[in-house]
């Protein structure tokens, strides 16, 4: 192995590897915008869940995984998604201009809630987005013009139920495009380390200048448009909301949790692995009724207690694989007088790694 | 007389809302850990009294007699078996699992008992009343509620300050590893800690089914949020500042529910919040005693 | 006769830096052994190893001859070895005699109680209900040492008892621990300080990136090869 030598070393941002993952990407993307050419409307619609789930994975991932905030409030911004598309569909706009449009609306009321959600932090931030979210829907069902506590219809809506479920498709589909491409890009950026070093040591990152409470707060407002824009889609799926229980429900923030923990929280490869998982279980064991929340709860406890890392995490410190380029690796440089050929790069220690084995001494 | 009654209420109502809040407050004051699940716990310490009452026919208040440890051994057991485990993990971990177990128990409840609400009845106790004034009156229930709340919490402070196992809690607040040092086990100090606060929630849950005449599988959802609030409201880590807490939660539900009969929730929780704007440190400010 | 405390080629460290390095030694009762070294030289990893707060790699620690390598800090403390941690530690939201109380967790009979630990450290004594938030770091750490000796150890391990303390409370601190001595005590110290050890100390083991390359009484040992040995220098050819 190459040593490291100061000044003969240069940070590898991995951008062959992104050139390869946008060409990819941008093949399936557009292989998913076709697939309602090849498929019928049936297979189809069912898709749209798994994005939406993909959607509301990566969002709460950016959340925990990446900025150290637990949030269990998710669902106050999925019922605005979802009781925005009313709004702006009365004020005139078709459905899927309403719910993009209602979107940044709920951006600025994400905006203006962190005031209040930052004066907590750790579990009782937690728990004061919970509070936020009941907060939310009490008020909501004050307007009886949006339906009070029964839910209610979209009431200017696309008449044929193909060009419906086409355009819904669409639209779900470019939500999670840009979820994905926001998160990568904002990871990769100066922001997407300064929130990392705020997850490992919020004290140590606001003693290094980075500004902690600006990033987290950038990050609390693009989780609550991308849930948003996931709630609207399920008010465009299903035509309306059935009740305004069901959409502002805390179970959203299991399926949530659950599909990042299972798949590996704090990377983007695993929300994406988890959200298949709970899509795949949710087809098989739905039936169950509402044992089905109690084996996912269960889950959720063993897999944050005996696979912290979740399935990706555990299969990319097995093999070493990572799909999105997120990470740096510092390489070393060829000494010029000496030209070796180039080193393999050292992997920075994986702080995750770390931190279990300085807690399984200290416990020992 | 409408609003000194309401008020009067609501400062009663604030004693089981304090009430709810120790066992979070204990929980958070010496593991750290938030508990989710914490209303949760108190669903099940009402369940299982209503159905000590159901099949047993035994009355509520020897069910407490079980019910109470009952919960306290279930609590050291959760602490040792998995949220020892999670705190060992990082900030996240105990996080998660508590708000998997707070999935988990309404789902079960609604599987095995249906989500009809399971009768706690307690004779006339919940409808007798005392007239203090004209258009006041003090329900009994309420008054025993308030009473339990003040000795729960005077006893808590005095088993903290003056008992060993009060020192050795306080003191693993401080420096769990430094303890150990000392000769003691802190995952048994801390168990023994989460165990009084499932105790202490389930004592709370059943007077809550007592008040309500019955428990459902969602009060749980609305229990820990008030716990939290009067917790927050009170001020972190102060005890008589829970009470104080609750009491200000209690009285701002039963004024807006003079208002209208659908505002208590909203209002509770807008008090809630405006507090957390302009108070992040509550309103008792305190020494941090736990 | 066996030792009272012994450690035997142990190795201890963390992670993939190795902090202690084969290192052996013993303590008999009522002797006071000094570790002396430069920082990093791996002194606290070794006491704390001594304490069990940290599991060794290699090696084994016997108490009165027993293997106790793997038995667990709290155990330990209640089989007679307490370690006074660097920083003190002390419980801070405790008074002063609670801290002391919290010491006699796993009370062992012996002569250390409340009153007999405030005569051995005078300076306690209008402490007893202060807050150990509100003390000073020379009374910090007679606290500590007090709240060591509440459990009646037979080795009391004392990591950096002056470190950032005024000369004249050193002086106080050491004139108490020449007090507590005796009874069979043993005690483990370390301490930056040379000539303070040096005076207190039975024997010494000089320690350097973990490894122990001088060891003797202060009487056989020349100030020189002390000193060469803490910084490091030449040490073989001495």
């Amino acid at each position: 192995m190459e040593p490291l030598v100061p000044g003969q070393v240069r940070v590898d941002r991995l951008r062959r590897r992104m050139i390869t993952v946008q060409i990819i990407g941008a093949g399936v993307i557009v292989a998913l915008a076709m697939a309602p050419y090849v498929f019928e409307p049936a297979v189809t619609s069912q898709w749209i869940k798994l994005f939406y789930l993909i959607t509301l994975a990566t969002a709460w991932n950016l959340l925990a995984g990446f900025a150290g905030m637990v949030s269990v409030g998710q669902q106050a911004y999925i019922g605005l998604g979802a009781y925005g598309v009313f709004v702006f569909n009365d004020l005139g706009l078709d459905p899927y201009s309403s719910a993009l449009v209602a979107s940044v609306a709920i951006g600025v009321i994400a905006f203006a809630l962190s005031f209040v959600a930052f004066r907590l932090r750790g579990g009782y931030f937690a728990i004061g987005t919970w509070v936020i979210a009941e907060a939310v829907r009490q008020i909501v069902i004050r307007f009886d013009s949006l339906g009070a506590g029964r839910g209610r219809g979209i009431e200017d809506y696309t008449a044929d139920p193909v060009m419906r479920n086409l355009f819904t498709y669409w639209l779900a589909l470019g939500i999670l495009t840009a979820t994905l491409i926001g998160s990568l890009f904002l990871l990769r950026s100066c922001m997407g380390v300064a929130l990392q070093s705020i997850r490992d040591n919020e004290l140590a990152a606001r003693a290094l200048g980075v500004d902690v409470s600006r990033a987290k707060r950038i990050v609390f407002v693009l989780a609550a448009v991308m849930a948003a824009l996931a709630g609207s889609v399920i008010c465009l799926q299903q035509i309306g909301v059935q009740s305004p229980s069901q959409i502002f429900s805390v179970s959203f923030s299991a399926f949530m949790i659950f599909m990042v923990l299972i798949g590996g929280i704090g990377t983007l490869e695993g929300p994406i692995l988890g959200a298949i998982i709970y899509y795949v279980m949710d087809l098989w064991f739905s039936q169950m009724g509402l044992w089905y929340l109690v084996v996912l709860g269960v889950l959720a406890i063993a897999v944050t207690l005996f696979l912290p890392q979740g399935i990706w995490g555990a299969l990319r410190a097995r093999f070493d694989i990572t799909l999105f380029p997120v990470g740096h690796r510092v390489v070393a440089v060829p000494h010029p007088a000496a030209p070796a050929p180039a080193a393999p790069a050292v992997r920075a220690p994986d702080p995750q790694n770390d931190t279990t084995a300085a807690s399984a001494t200290t416990e020992g | 007389m409408v609003i000194v009654n309401a008020l009067v209420q609501g400062v009663l109502l604030g004693g089981l809302f304090a009430m709810a809040a120790l066992g979070l407050s204990i929980a958070f004051g010496i593991l750290r850990v938030v508990n989710l699940a914490h209303g949760e716990i108190m669903t099940v310490g009402a369940y299982l009294a209503a159905v000590a009452l159901s099949t047993l026919g035994v009355s509520v208040w020897l069910s407490l007699l079980v019910v109470v440890p009952l919960l306290g051994v279930v609590g050291y057991w959760v602490q040792r078996l998995l949220l020892q485990r999670a705190l060992s993990l990082g900030e996240l971990a105990p996080l998660l699992v508590t708000f998997g177990i707070a999935i988990i128990i309404p789902n079960a409840l609604i599987e095995l008992f249906t989500t009809n609400k399971q009768a706690i009845p307690t004779g006339d106790l919940a409808v007798r009343s005392v007239q203090v004034a004209e258009g006041v009156r003090i329900g009994v229930l309420p008054l025993l509620t308030m009473l339990v709340a003040v000795l729960l919490i005077a006893g808590t402070q005095q088993f903290l300050a003056r008992t060993r196992a009060g020192r050795y809690m306080r003191a693993a607040a401080d420096d769990s590893e430094t303890l150990r040092l000392m000769g003691v086990d802190h995952r048994r100090v801390y168990a023994y800690a989460m165990g009084l606060a499932f105790a202490i929630a389930a004592l709370a849950g059943v007077f809550f089914g007592m008040r309500q005449g019955g428990v459902t599988p969602f009060d749980g959802q609305l229990l820990v949020l008030f716990a939290f609030e009067a917790v927050i409201i009170g001020g972190l880590g102060s005890l008589w500042g829970t009470l104080a807490g609750g009491i200000v939660l209690g009285v701002a539900q039963t004024l807006a529910g003079v208002v209208s009969p659908e505002l208590p929730l909203l209002v509770g929780n807008l008090v809630f919040l405006a507090v957390l704007v302009l108070r992040p440190t509550g309103i008792v400010r305190s020494k941090v005693v736990v | 006769m066996t030792a009272l405390l012994a450690a035997e080629s142990v190795s201890a460290g963390y992670g993939d830096s190795r902090a202690v390095a084969d290192l052996s030694f013993e303590v008999a009762p009522g002797e006071v052994l000094a570790l002396v070294g430069a920082n990093g030289a791996g002194k606290s990893t070794l006491l704390r190893v001594l304490a069990g707060a940290h599991r060794p790699s290699v090696g084994r620690v016997l108490l009165r001859g027993e293997d106790v390598t793997h038995v667990r800090d709290f155990e330990r403390n209640r089989l007679g070895v307490c370690l006074v941690p660097e920083g003190r530690r002390l419980f801070p939201s405790l008074t002063v005699r609670e801290n002391l109380e919290v010491g006699a967790g796993s009370r062992r009979d012996g002569r250390w109680t409340v009153d007999t630990v405030v005569d051995a450290l005078p300076m306690l004594g209008d402490l007893l209900g202060r807050n150990a938030s509100q003390l000073s770091g020379g009374q910090q750490q007679a606290v500590a040492i007090g709240r060591g000796l509440m459990s009646n150890p037979e080795v009391l391990l004392l990591d950096e008892v002056s470190l950032g303390l005024a000369p004249i409370v050193i002086d106080e601190l050491y004139a108490s621990l020449a007090t507590v001595r005796g009874g069979g005590l043993g005690i483990v110290l370390v301490e930056q300080d040379l000539e303070r050890t040096v005076a207190v100390a039975d024997r010494l083991v000089c320690m350097l990136e973990g490894h122990a390359v001088l060891a003797g009484t202060p009487g056989e040992l020349s100030r020189q090869a002390i000193t060469d040995a803490y910084f490091g220098h030449e040490v073989a050819s001495w």
